[in-house]
């Protein structure tokens, strides 16, 4: 204990920061700077704290006296200390302040403070309140100290960091073993078209572990509830099957919806093969060959086919035109026109009505068909301007002869008339 | 008497043409081993009649501002019949125009044809180059691509070196601190309207003096042998004509002007931005130059110097004494192949540097 307290004496001597600071100041940064070991940690992260950064210190969230010089002194319960909070205080402590909308309005007015009630409505916080050791608390994800926004892209709650955030424990078989569930959430998200586009592509855009289970309210989205999920991005599409009559099939049967065809985490970006009644196609799963759907099921997938060979076709002609080194922006114009349409073809599949999507096909078609005219058009147009040039040279070619001839033919008579007159002068 | 008869009857009595047409018909071109060298004015004149008939087309559709010029292009070549022709005919002769005068000159310059009394006939044939190069500079930024954009920024920047008047003429060529709308209302001015009254002034002048004085002989030809101009040059020279029409229309077909991408001034200048071929050698020259020298800017000396030669290149009549005295020069020879190998050189050399 004198070591100790000899090497916090030495050190605040050596302190030239602490001594001539013109700052108010903080024995708990000053102290903690100086020794080894496990406290040391929180002093050198106070810089990025974003509670530092607003203003806040040490001593608002561990009460103590900051300055106080004496360890003894600044670290006194007398004066508020509280020290370093047991796990199971963690929630209720960072809710003194998050839950406190007067508190929260001096700091960050933005910030909600229903995070602690959240908490305990979720799987977790449930888990928690009965003394579960494994479930995360605040500093699991956040950190205790060096806590950065959520927009700071070193956050483990930033975004792209969310799934290795949220993977850290439920990646971790000796942790999820004990509560009967699967570890291989995080791998399907990171090989889903969701997970492509955040970890990959770097899409903020594109959703995370807590975009559709929620953050501190964490939860399995119930059947219920998935289509309303899948909906904060795929309206449309939600809305469409809303109408349609899977809606109500689902709900007698207790489907969750769109889980159904796109599964989960390991959601695939569609094919149209998962249409129809092919191999791959999701419809033949219920849907039994002659029934009702089972037709629709095929028109709607060749209706699909029909704008695509189209669509091919005007491509093909497109790029023959292009590589003729005609003008085909027209062209181009019109496919990505066809494009729009089989996009939008593609999501009125969720109507799951032929009829819904018959007129997109036509439109669709027709402008693949309007880009394929313009593109033959400008084909022939080629073909013309190299037959207009071979006139053109042919005719050219008949003028040169023309006047050789005639050079020639003067140029003789030339010669037998005046050959007594030129010979002597070139003689000369 | 036929209603031709007639009329130059008519004409005669009047203006009093009787000169101008015993010139004519009685103007004689040498015969010798260097006579294919003449056809090369005629040929760089009708690639200059090709521009000024295609480039009155293309006046009914273009327009000269930055919101208007590169769509007004875009229409002309897709929508207007045959408008990808003309655009691609006034391209091409543009060039080839400046190929022939180039030609043109060396040829001039090799049988020494500006000895006297011609020193005024070369005095004009290179104003009439430099022109030609104006047409070009201003004639590549019209359509308003990103291309033509960023080589005017640059050329115009180049201008800014000179010392004292540089600066002037940047402004004056810009209409501002930098290239933009303004810039391409005075590149249309110039173009259409003040370099052509110049153009065909000092083209006049030109052809007047060569009516006036004849074909020139190379010194060393003592051969009297002569062919009439008319018709029998004027025929061999309408073949020519034919000929480089037919590479006019061959090469627009084949190798269509393109228009690129609309410029946007507030791109990045794209990498590997180069002139035309014909300023290719002076730009390459500014690249290769060191930073300083003599204590100058290196660039300041690159353009003094190119200036120089330039003056040089007016006023060569003067500067090949031996040539006044009807004698032939080594040095002047020399002189002479070591600029084309220059100019040569430093195209090819800014050509095999470019994809890199």
């Amino acid at each position: 204990m004198t070591g100790y307290r000899l090497r916090v004496a030495l050190g605040l001597l050596l302190c030239p920061g602490f001594v001539w600071s013109a700052e108010k100041p903080n024995s708990c940064v000053e102290c903690h700077k100086q020794v080894e070991g496990q406290t040391r940690g929180p002093a050198t992260l106070a810089a990025e704290d974003v509670h530092f950064q607003r203003g806040l210190s040490c001593v608002d969230c561990h009460g103590g006296d900051p300055t106080a010089m004496d360890p003894q002194a600044a670290m006194d319960p007398a004066k508020g200390f509280l020290g370093r909070p047991r796990r199971e205080q963690i929630p209720q402590f960072c809710a003194r302040c998050h839950a406190d909308p007067a508190t929260m309005r001096k700091y960050n007015p933005n910030l909600p403070t229903d995070q602690y009630a959240k908490y305990l409505t979720s799987q977790h916080g449930k888990r928690f309140s009965v003394g579960d050791a494994d479930v995360p608390v605040c500093i699991s994800c956040h950190e205790a100290h060096g806590i950065r926004s959520k927009k700071d892209p070193a956050s483990p709650v930033y975004p792209t960091n969310i799934p290795g955030t949220c993977a850290s424990c439920h990646s971790d078989a000796s942790i999820m073993d004990k509560h009967g569930l699967p570890v291989n959430q995080h791998w399907d998200y990171s090989q889903s078209v969701h997970g492509q586009a955040l970890l990959f592509r770097g899409d903020r855009a594109a959703p995370h572990c807590a975009s559709c289970h929620g953050s501190h309210e964490a939860a399995k989205p119930r059947t219920v509830a998935i289509g309303n999920v899948c909906a904060q991005c795929h309206s449309l599409t939600r809305d469409l099957f809303a109408k349609s009559p899977h809606k109500a099939a689902h709900e007698a049967l207790g489907l969750p919806e769109c889980e159904v065809c796109h599964g989960n985490h390991l959601i695939r970006k569609p094919s149209d093969e998962m249409l129809g009644t092919g191999q791959d196609a999701v419809c033949v799963s219920c849907h039994e060959p002659g029934s009702t759907g089972y037709v629709t099921a095929q028109q709607m997938r060749s209706a699909i086919e029909q704008l695509k060979t189209h669509m091919a076709s005007a491509e093909a002609a497109v790029r023959h035109a292009a590589e003729l080194g005609m003008d085909v922006g027209d062209a181009e114009f019109e496919l990505r026109e066809a494009m729009t349409q089989l996009t939008q073809e593609r999501t009125y599949v969720h109507s799951f009505s032929a009829a819904t999507m018959e007129p997109i096909a036509e439109e669709g078609t027709h402008h693949a068909l309007r880009a394929e005219g313009q593109a033959r058009q400008a084909i022939r147009e080629f073909h013309f301007r190299r037959q207009g040039l071979w006139v053109t040279l042919i005719i050219l070619a008949l003028v040169v002869s023309g006047l050789l001839l005639k050079i020639r033919d003067l140029e003789r008579s030339d010669s037998t008339d005046k050959m007594d007159d030129t010979s002597p002068r070139d003689s000369s | 008497m036929g209603y031709f008869e007639h009329l130059r009857a008519f004409l005669h009595e009047r203006y009093r043409l009787g000169g101008l047409v015993d010139l004519a018909t009685h103007k004689t071109v040498p015969i010798h081993r260097h006579s294919v060298w003449y056809y090369w004015g005629g040929m760089t004149l009708v690639l200059i009649g090709i521009q000024i008939i295609s480039g009155v087309l293309l006046l009914l559709y273009y327009r000269p501002s930055a919101q208007e010029a590169f769509e007004s292009v875009r229409f002309l070549m897709t929508r207007v019949q045959f408008g990808w022709l003309v655009r691609s005919v006034h391209a091409w002769a543009a060039n080839l125009a400046i190929f022939c005068a180039m030609v043109h000159l060396a040829s001039v310059f090799f049988l020494k044809a500006y000895r006297p009394p011609r020193e005024l006939t070369w005095v004009t044939g290179v104003v009439l180059l430099f022109l030609l190069f104006g047409f070009g500079f201003t004639g590549y930024l019209l359509p308003w691509n990103t291309l033509a954009f960023f080589a005017t920024k640059v050329g115009t920047e180049i201008a800014g070196i000179v010392p004292v008047v540089g600066p002037v003429v940047q402004i004056f060529l810009r209409g501002g601190s930098d290239v933009g709308d303004v810039t391409i209302t005075r590149f249309f001015w110039l173009h259409v309207a003040i370099l052509p009254i110049g153009l065909m002034t000092l083209l006049s002048l030109h052809l007047l003096m060569i009516q006036l004085q004849g074909m020139s002989k190379p010194p060393w030809v003592k051969s009297n042998r002569s062919m009439p101009f008319f018709p029998n040059f004027f025929l061999r020279d309408l073949v020519a004509w034919s000929l480089i029409l037919g590479i006019v229309l061959c090469v627009s077909v084949h190798w269509p002007a393109t228009l690129g991408e609309k410029a946007d001034p507030f791109a990045p200048t794209p990498v590997g931005i180069q002139p035309e071929w014909y300023f290719l050698w002076m730009f390459q020259t500014l690249k290769i130059f060191p930073g300083h020298l003599f204590g100058l800017e290196g660039e300041l000396v690159a353009v003094g110097l190119t200036g120089l030669a330039g003056l040089a290149l007016l006023l060569v009549p003067w500067l090949d004494r031996p040539a006044r005295r009807e004698q032939s020069s080594w040095l002047v020879w020399a002189v002479g192949v070591l600029g084309i190998a220059y100019v040569v050189g430093m195209t090819g050399y800014a050509l095999w540097v470019k994809p890199h």
